[in-house]
């Protein structure tokens, strides 16, 4: 197979279009202006249309029509355009209807920097928007990753009716990597939707709305909701186990961290440290069950992000107090070196990890 | 087999195309590889470096925070990241814009003259390609016709008619170390 050498965003860019996005509209942020970069240049070629809106509030509200006229639709930002977006996700959660938005984090909150960060966690996997709601929320580690799962997004948006968010950071997004590139959905072999506003010829006209004024009828449609994140969980929940099957100790990270925290395992078991990574892929729904697998062998968790700690929060409830779990985080758009996670890893080996930055608890 | 280089210099000198060049050539001839690019509010006369990784195994992280080799187009680059360079590690540097002695005993020094080399061909602007062409011409892990191979599918079509020119800066640089370090 052919490998191409690509940036994480035009892999994303590339991935989108053989998934059949004809639609996209954003608004230039960096790290991640290679993917309307790309869809600008591209799109046009098939029949498609980029649209660089007036703000982030308008781009994600045209994502809004076009998921409800049926179409496979994209947006991508950064952190603080990714903020300006969640009353349009929240609607669109609300509303069941399928897209994709790309969120490449950098260094927050406020304006905060440029520079490589995981500090959205929160916003991405807890709702970000108002009202009871979940997107499913998928973590690339590689190019390669960023690409397959952007071309599986599409599937998992339509299969459920639901928002993804790739979520990656500045590394992920400007990193280039070879990609073996997958070939393109027929569009018409997509699914019909029949649920979508595209024009009531023959039909009874379809109605998408978030507007639920009679409680009863909202309590139904949140609980509507939530059978379907449920159905998440059971389904879409994943993983990869890194040198696990006899760690005694883990390292938890995702996305870049995950890539480094890869060397400082690496590293430890040079030194006869049995340590292994469980890197989340989905990060909603969170890959409880696996982690959960795992505590039979491991005394002792180790969550490295590059934030102060968010993604641990969800550990410790997959955990229920059954096992310690320390910490390491840079943030600010400061990557985590290989030595300092070793040296975190030798501390929680040592049982020590109540000082400096690794907290037992 | 695993290399990290850490390519630096100022905006305009072509360091991240130097660095892609690479990435792409290792790729092609079957390795591993990753290719990071510092950014940030930067433009032409600023700094830029990139972070190249090239390996026989799966690579964990595309940082290096102890490269193999430095290739250094000029004096603040050289600065930032000499001293992070391996024990035993190679640096390669433009002595036309560094004129200072560099101390670093435990490293393999290279002193290329990029600037006149690149004149000496009609050209100043393929610096980048000159010192990449020393480089690639000692480290022999990728051959140089690899190299020149994957030119035309880095340089975008607008300057595809620079290939030439490029590949002759490559065997400007394998030459001069060549001639200097048989």
């Amino acid at each position: 197979m052919e490998k191409r050498l690509m940036k994480g965003n035009e892999a994303i860019a590339e991935a989108a279009i053989r998934a059949g996005c004809r639609y996209f509209f954003g608004y230039p942020i960096t790290p991640q202006n290679e993917i309307p970069e790309y869809m600008a240049l591209h799109l046009p070629q098939y029949g498609g249309v980029f649209l660089q809106a007036e703000s982030e509030v308008s781009a994600i509200n045209m994502v809004y029509g076009a998921a409800g006229a049926g179409a496979r639709v994209m947006t991508s930002s950064s952190s603080p355009g990714i903020s300006l977006k969640m009353e349009g996700i929240s609607y669109i959660a609300a509303a069941e209807l399928p897209c994709v938005i790309v969120n490449m984090m950098r260094g927050g909150p406020g304006l905060g920097g440029i520079q490589p960060s995981q500090a959205d966690y929160f916003q991405a996997v807890k709702g970000g928007g108002h009202g009871d709601y979940h997107m499913t929320v998928l973590a690339p580690a590689s190019v390669q990753e960023a690409f397959d799962l952007t071309m599986e997004a599409f599937e998992i948006a339509d299969y459920y009716r639901n928002p993804v968010m790739i979520l990656g950071d500045g590394v992920i997004g400007q990193m280039m990597e070879g990609v073996v590139l997958r070939e393109p959905v027929k569009l018409e072999e997509l699914k019909e939707k029949e649920w979508a506003t595209d024009g009531a010829v023959n039909r009874e006209p379809n109605i998408i709305n978030s507007l639920f004024l009679d409680a009863v009828k909202l309590e139904e449609h949140n609980l509507k909701l939530k059978a379907k994140y449920d159905l998440m969980r059971e389904r879409e929940a994943r993983a990869e186990l890194y040198k696990m099957d006899d760690a005694e100790y883990a390292v938890v990270a995702y996305g870049t961290s995950a890539r480094i925290s890869r060397s400082a395992v690496d590293e430890a078991r040079k030194k006869g440290i049995r340590v292994g990574l469980i890197r989340p892929v989905s990060l909603f729904p969170f890959p409880e069950k696996i982690i959960r697998s795992t505590i039979a062998k491991t005394r002792t968790y180790l969550v490295v992000e590059m934030s102060l700690g968010q993604m641990i929060e969800d550990l410790k409830l997959a955990l229920n107090g059954k096992r310690p779990v320390c910490f390491y985080g840079r943030t600010g758009g400061i990557l985590p070196l290989v030595d300092e996670i070793l040296e975190s890893i030798e501390l929680m080996r040592r049982g020590e990890g109540i000082e400096a930055d690794c907290c037992l608890s | 087999m695993r290399e990290e280089i850490i390519m630096a210099g100022f905006g305009g000198q072509g360091i991240m195309l130097m660095g892609k060049l690479l990435a792409f050539a290792g790729m092609k001839e079957g390795y591993e590889v990753s290719w990071l690019p510092s950014y940030g509010p930067e433009m032409r006369g600023g700094t830029a470096n990139c972070t190249v990784i090239i390996s026989t195994e799966k690579i964990a992280s595309p940082l290096s925070y102890r490269p193999d080799t430095l290739i250094a187009m000029n004096y603040p680059s050289l600065h930032k990241f000499l001293s992070r360079v391996k024990k035993n590690g190679s640096i390669y540097y433009n002595s036309s814009l560094i004129q200072n002695k560099v101390d670093a005993e435990d490293k393999n020094l290279n002193e290329i003259p990029v600037n006149e080399l690149a004149a000496d061909i009609g050209n100043d602007k393929v610096g980048n390609m000159v010192i990449l062409g020393s480089y690639l011409a000692k480290r022999r892990f990728i051959s140089l016709d690899a190299v020149k191979e994957s030119l035309k599918e880095i340089i975008s079509e607008k300057w595809q008619d620079l290939i030439e020119l490029n590949k002759r800066a490559l065997e400007k640089g394998a030459e001069y170390i060549n001639k200097i370090r048989p």
